[in-house]
């Protein structure tokens, strides 16, 4: 059982990760405190014979510090977070040379279509990929998320990126893979029965592995 | 009007009256519209949903712990859920949507508003009943059928609703999506029908807090129970109308083909989140602060002490209520909306941390100086502050968006609601039920046995919650039949099954409790009026009180936290005690 994230893979784990770990380092300091002085506090107080307690009704300027402490402690991670969510999720983030790609859910499974060896959507060359998600190391990806029937999410956990994908909406989400390697992509919203194994699978080439892959693929996609 | 009269002898009290009960059975067990009677109702209504929801988890549980294996006993389910034994992915889906919302719509909020609403409001504030005896009444039995309703989901064709307990459109509304259709229906009726009932018992209990208090009782004198319940039942009146509506909409949409949710033809789906989110956040609060004032009564008691800053407490319960309505969109900053939306519902999500954490740090100063008793009501206070501060912190990770991008919708979410839930508003259940039993009943648990259901709930609760955090971290989804499905989940598959263990230890705890509970009801020492030596008023008549509640109307000198008074040789005060002239009834607040 750990408090640490797993081993991440893309450009937004260093900026989600630090910012998990900033919180976990706040909260874990609050957590103590208030527990500590609890257990404090139930053995140093404890009722004992011939003693009353403290007749006390409270101290305002505790109160005051207290408040204010807490106030600026959680408008400071506001805006650490700002910031960060902005540069994940903000609409017009996404880098000018990412590739292009779609992805369509639908019960269960994740449609990929890849833009061909021209680079650009919609044209001839495009090709799809059942559940198999095929990434270049260090090249940005532009995914246009659509949903056939109910409301899927789009999760890669080692790529810190999730988004769900809505029926009538076209979202857009980009990442960028830092490592070569297999990875998994799961749905993360209840979506129906077969929920639990809408899976896919992601794998990270180098470009030459990438571009041999596509070769092979859209060959495939043409002669069926 | 009865509170306004200073001296009431033997006349009747706003309906009620003191004397010989001469009532048939039926009107006075069944139909009955003694608050205090509703309240018991209310109660055991509410623990045997506690008690189904509870099955369902177990369930739930030996599906993650144990996935795809027989599980013990699970022959005796039909072969629509569970043939052989094996749980069905179909059947898990409804497992997971019935289990929330008997939870928080039969178990959590009827034992919070529905029974302590009902049985404290008069009672602390020295009415004789509700101010609408028969409507409070109507609210019982109109909860009952929608019970059944909710019931009766799980013996119809296609199985119950699966689309979880926030029903997402467009799942929830088209069958041909989720291979349900009745059990969907009879979800979406029975929360109309449940909801109705929970507006009428709120204004009552509105009404009731306005204008039917005892001369004296004035609003800064009123206990903090009372106060959260009188901010809760504003929150339920504005906010069921919410859901009624948003369900009437899902339920048009399923049957008579209107498509308000449907995006084929011109619906949004993203609609059905807002109108239901809008109303649950608001519920997340209704939820938690009756348990907060409840606690707040019963860590002042075991204190021997005044509450620690009383009038921040009570701002502190007002911010949550206004604050609670500008923090929906939290639940969907991965839905799709605008990231600039997102931005600002965080914004307004960090603000409402402010009021809780004021509530955590006064209660600790309430324990400071004390002189602390640990009987079993503020064992469990106190479990609760501890649970309830874990869940607060936790939902920092989630409120802080790039966070949430990552543990959005993972164990994570789900350990942070259980340490909120279960963590917090059960802990303050059990706290309550055990101070008030006495008085209800008219006699005493078993301390042993409750400490024993104490020590041993507390650490089950924590050994089944607390890994449900790593879990999430490790990426864990959310509602998932079998998560060996994945490769990456393989490796927690351990924790899955210690968790699934502990829950069932967990669930066996609680056949103390209710042993406890049924046993003492029979068998119990009879309970004195003030067991406790609280200064409330329920505490200066007989245990359980009469039909009608006081023989004359109390007066209020002072608040209700007058614990170690210097004024007295006794450590409590209680709020209708006269002192002889010249001593002053309070000390001045500081």
């Amino acid at each position: 059982m750990s408090w640490l994230l797993p081993h991440g893979a893309s450009t937004f784990v260093g900026e989600i990760d630090w910012l998990y770990y900033l919180i976990l380092w706040i909260t874990g300091i609050a957590f103590v405190l208030v527990e500590v002085l609890l257990v404090w506090f139930m053995i140093r107080y404890r009722a004992r014979p011939g003693r009353k307690a403290t007749y006390y009704h409270g101290n305002t300027r505790f109160e005051i510090i207290w408040t204010s402490v807490t106030a600026v402690v959680v408008v400071i991670i506001g805006v650490l977070s700002a910031g960060r969510w902005n540069r994940i999720k903000g609409r017009d983030m996404v880098p000018p040379n990412a590739t292009p790609i779609v992805i369509h859910a639908k019960q269960f499974e994740w449609l990929v279509t890849y833009p061909g060896a021209d680079g650009a959507l919609g044209s001839a060359d495009d090709f799809q990929v059942r559940s198999q998600l095929h990434l270049v190391v260090g090249q940005p990806v532009s995914v246009l998320l659509t949903s056939e029937d109910a409301i899927h999410s789009f999760f890669i956990p080692a790529f810190r990126i999730k988004q769900d994908a809505v029926p009538g909406m076209n979202i857009r989400v980009w990442f960028q893979p830092t490592e070569v390697g297999e990875y998994e992509l799961g749905c993360a919203e209840l979506c129906g029965l077969g929920h639990y194994r809408m899976r896919a699978t992601v794998t990270v080439h180098s470009r030459e592995d990438f571009d041999r892959w596509a070769r092979d693929r859209a060959a495939l996609s043409v002669n069926k | 009007m009865a509170t306004t009269i200073g001296h009431v002898d033997e006349v009747t009290l706003g309906g009620a009256e003191v004397h010989a009960d001469t009532r048939s059975f039926v009107r006075k067990y069944v139909f009955s519209t003694d608050h205090k009677i509703i309240g018991i109702q209310f109660l055991i209504m509410s623990l045997i949903f506690l008690l189904l929801g509870g099955v369902l988890a177990m369930v739930i549980r030996w599906q993650l712990g144990f996935p795809k294996q027989p599980m013990p006993l699970g022959g005796v389910l039909p072969e629509t859920m569970a043939p052989g034994g094996v749980v069905l992915p179909e059947f898990y889906n409804s497992l997971v949507t019935m289990h929330g919302t008997f939870m928080v719509f039969f178990a959590i909020m009827p034992l919070l508003v529905g029974v302590f609403g009902n049985y404290l409001i008069p009672l602390k504030i020295g009415a004789p009943d509700m101010a609408f005896p028969r409507i409070n009444m109507a609210s019982f039995w109109i909860a009952v059928p929608a019970g059944f309703l909710m019931l009766a989901g799980f013996f119809v064709e296609g199985g119950h609703a699966a689309a979880g307990w926030t029903s997402y459109a467009p799942l929830s509304e088209r069958s041909d999506l989720s291979g349900v259709s009745m059990g969907q229906i009879l979800w979406c009726i029975s929360l109309i029908v449940l909801g109705l009932s929970s507006i009428l018992g709120s204004f009552n209990y509105i009404t009731t807090i306005i204008n039917m208090r005892a001369p004296g009782m004035w609003w800064f004198r009123l206990p903090l129970s009372i106060w959260s319940l009188f901010v809760t039942a504003i929150l339920v009146l504005l906010a069921m109308p919410i859901l009624s509506g948003a369900i009437i909409m899902l339920l048009f949409d399923q049957t008579i083909g209107t498509h308000f949710f449907g995006p084929a033809q011109g619906g949004q789906p993203l609609l059905w989140q807002h109108l239901f989110w809008f109303f649950g956040h608001p519920e997340v609060y209704i939820l938690i602060l009756p348990a907060m004032g409840m606690a707040s009564d019963i860590i002042a008691n075991g204190a021997r002490k005044p509450v620690f800053g009383y009038t921040s407490m009570v701002l502190a319960i007002l911010g949550i209520g206004v604050l609670g309505w500008g923090v929906w969109g939290h639940h969907m900053f991965m839905s799709g909306m605008n990231p600039t939306l997102g931005t600002s519902f965080m914004i307004s999500t960090m603000l409402i941390a402010v009021p809780s954490a004021i509530k955590v740090f006064n209660w600790l100063g309430t324990m400071w100086m004390g002189n602390i008793r640990f009987h079993v009501p503020m064992l469990h206070a106190i479990a609760f502050v501890s649970m309830f501060t874990i869940g607060g912190l936790s939902g920092i990770f989630m409120a802080a968006t790039p966070v949430d991008i990552y543990i959005h919708d993972t164990y994570f979410i789900v350990a942070h609601l259980h340490y909120v839930l279960f963590g917090g508003s059960l802990f303050a259940i059990f706290a309550a039920v055990t101070f008030w039993y006495p008085k209800m009943f008219g006699r005493m648990m078993s301390p042993f046995w409750g400490r024993v259901h104490f020590f041993l709930t507390f650490i089950f609760y924590n050994l089944v919650f607390f890994p449900m955090h790593n879990l999430g971290l490790h990426g864990h989804m959310r509602r998932i039949y079998d998560p060996t499905q994945y490769d990456f989940l393989k490796p927690v598959q351990p924790i899955n099954e210690l968790i699934s263990i502990s829950a069932f230890l967990l669930f066996a705890t609680q056949l103390i409790f209710a042993t406890n509970f049924i046993v003492s009801w029979f068998k119990g020492a009879k309970a004195p009026e003030n067991p406790w030596e609280d200064n409330g008023l329920e505490w200066t008549v007989p245990s359980p009180p009469p039909h009608g509640n006081f023989v004359s109307v109390p007066h209020v000198y002072r608040a209700p936290y007058e614990y170690s008074s210097p004024f007295v040789t006794e450590d409590f005060l209680p709020q209708n005690r006269e002192l002889p002239e010249g001593v002053p009834s309070a000390a001045p607040h500081s």
